[in-house]
């Protein structure tokens, strides 16, 4: 299943704090109300990009298990 | 006027060089404003060699002060805001993290905690030293079980099935692996959750509900003998049930233990089902109202 969104930006080949940074940025280019697809790798990222994401004050909306050791984080971003 | 005693329960503690002493400070929960900082500073240069020392447990210490300095010095930090510490037998600083006032992982407002625990105790006598530590979760950065009393903070977590969107999120999130989606329904396996709030923190649609409390460890050491405090009772919610259960500690190191003794070995040659069952009839007489 493919979930609907605007932009995505892959952040498996970086770590922790720049998967962040990485993720911010390419949040930064879309208009409220978009969906931004994150791919990260399983482990530390997927533990804590999605809770980044929420503090930051956007819309979680599914963090989906790829099977292959990488999972899709789908965001709808609140705010300029 | 060089009563040594009366200058070490004042926090002045005679060093290597003949005369000359460490002032300990009054430090709560590793805080201070920056007015006090600049007092200190300006006390160190007027009094000491222009340096402190800060220690193992977050407290500050003016070193190479004269003898003859004491009462200015006391007066001086008093202008300042700043008390002095206390060292010998009694209850020390109380150490704290920065807790949920300030950390995204904290689930307790340690700062606050450490201060009532310092009015409430501080300086008492006991047979020994006795330390009291406060850490905001389970990361556990304030180290809670080398205290003497270790308190730690921890949501006791519960799902709420209508909020939830199913995202996923919290099942990685649970670094512990408490959680499954079994039938479109999250499942926690209740022995391995270990309160850190994390599905809490993390979820998008506030489908976990985190009820903060308190994780108390006992008889914690980290000196020339080394043992870690032992939980003996369940997650506390109110501080209250809290400060009756560290009276009873306290009042049982008071009755059972030997002058010149930690606690940790009082509690050893006691035995710890006596202490744990003094603990738990603390626990009981506050949930149930009774007691002193
Ligand atoms: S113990 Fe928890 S609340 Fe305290 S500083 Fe560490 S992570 Fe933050
Ligand atoms: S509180 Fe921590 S250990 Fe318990 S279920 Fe939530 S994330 Fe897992
Ligand atoms: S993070 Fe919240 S919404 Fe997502 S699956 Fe867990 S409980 Fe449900």
């Amino acid at each position: 299943m493919e979930l609907e969104h605007d932009d995505l930006v892959d952040v498996t080949d970086v770590v922790c704090p720049i998967t962040f940074v990485k993720a911010k940025v390419a949040m930064e280019e879309l208009d409220e109300g978009q969906v931004l697809a994150i791919r990260m790798n399983d482990g530390e990222p997927a533990q804590n990009v999605p809770r980044s994401m929420k503090d930051e004050g956007h819309k979680v909306l599914k963090l989906r298990d790829n099977k292959d050791g990488t999972l899709t984080l789908f965001v709808r971003k609140v705010g300029e | 006027m060089a009563d040594y005693k009366a200058l070490k329960n004042g926090g002045f503690m005679r060093q290597a060089q003949k005369d000359l002493f460490s002032v300990r400070l009054k430090v709560v929960g590793g805080n201070l404003t920056s007015e006090q900082l600049a007092g200190i500073a300006e006390i160190a240069k007027e009094y000491g060699n222009s340096s402190v020392h800060l220690t193992s447990r977050q407290g500050v210490e003016i070193p190479f002060v004269k003898l003859a300095d004491v009462e200015k010095i006391k007066e001086a930090l008093k202008a300042k805001g700043v008390d002095t510490g206390v060292c010998g037998p009694r209850v020390r600083t109380v150490t704290a993290c920065q807790g949920s006032g300030v950390c995204p992982s904290g689930c307790i407002d340690t700062y606050p905690l450490a201060l009532a625990i310092s009015n409430r105790y501080f300086g008492q006598e006991l047979p020994h030293k006795f330390k009291f530590g406060v850490t905001g979760c389970v990361n556990n950065c304030l180290k809670a079980e080398e205290n003497d009393i270790g308190i730690k903070g921890g949501y006791l977590v519960e799902w709420i099935e209508p909020e939830c969107i199913m995202c996923g999120v919290c099942l990685k999130a649970c670094r512990e692996g408490a959680l499954s989606e079994v039938d479109g329904k999250i499942e926690i396996e209740e022995e391995k959750c270990n309160n850190c709030g994390r599905c809490v923190k993390s979820c998008p649609t506030d489908a976990w509900k985190g009820t903060p409390g308190y994780i108390m460890s006992f008889a914690g050491t980290f000196g020339n003998k080394m043992a870690f405090g032992v939980r003996v009772l369940p997650i506390i919610h109110d501080l209250e049930t809290l400060f009756k259960i560290s009276d009873a500690a306290l009042d049982y190191f008071s009755k059972y233990g030997k002058p010149g003794e930690r606690f940790r070995a009082a509690v050893e040659r006691n035995g710890w089902d006596g202490f744990t069952k003094a603990m738990e009839k603390a626990y009981e007489e506050a949930l149930n109202g009774t007691g002193a």
